[in-house]
């Protein structure tokens, strides 16, 4: 279980190209985040639709191989 | 999905105007993100609706495609998907969680002055 930090930041880039990424791993223990994501493909979408986009980036791994993302999304 | 499922999440979304899926009960949240979004309700006095997901797998699992969220918690206020708890938690800080209930005509008590 668990998925690296630099491979979300990763998943997220692909799918995000202008995302401004800060994550930190909470816990140590690769399965618990915090991350503050700026993007110009956030303006004018409801944070549910923020945050959306951001799990539909980690395709799935969400609430499966990753078990917490704390997100926080900004419109740039 | 499965009909008889998506009927019985229909279901607890429109017989309970505040509905939080969540681990655990309000009383005892069996993960720190449910107990968060229970705590900022149980905090403006919204009467709210638990319903342990932990007990039931089917529901688990529905849930998520329900709302086409993959995680727990999920607070519905009227029929209507608010979020998750990062959301919950910004909304309640900035004031825009009151606002919500406020227009959904949602009795609570709101605390800060």
């Amino acid at each position: 279980m668990g998925l690296k930090l630099e491979e979300i930041k990763s998943l997220i880039k692909k799918a995000i190209p202008d995302a401004e990424i800060s994550i930190q791993d909470l816990a140590g223990d690769d399965n618990h985040y915090s991350a503050t994501i700026k993007s110009k493909t956030f303006s004018g979408k409801s944070k549910v639709e923020q945050h959306k986009l951001v799990y539909k980036a980690l395709k799935g791994k969400m609430g499966n191989e990753l078990h917490a993302l704390a997100l926080n999304t900004l419109e740039r | 999905m499965d009909e008889k499922l998506k009927k019985k999440i229909d279901n607890e979304v429109e017989k309970n105007e505040v509905c939080l899926f969540m681990k655990g009960t309000p009383e005892v949240p069996q993960c720190g993100f449910s107990l968060a979004v229970s705590n900022v309700l149980k905090h403006l006095d919204v009467r709210f609706k638990g319903i342990n997901i932990l007990e039931d797998s089917e529901l688990r699992e529905g849930i998520k495609e329900y709302s086409d969220w993959p995680t727990i918690p999920q607070l519905y206020i009227k029929g209507e998907f608010i979020g998750g708890s990062d959301i919950v938690k910004e909304m309640f800080e900035q004031g825009n969680l009151q606002k919500k209930l406020r227009e959904k005509q949602i009795a609570f008590k709101n605390n800060i002055k």
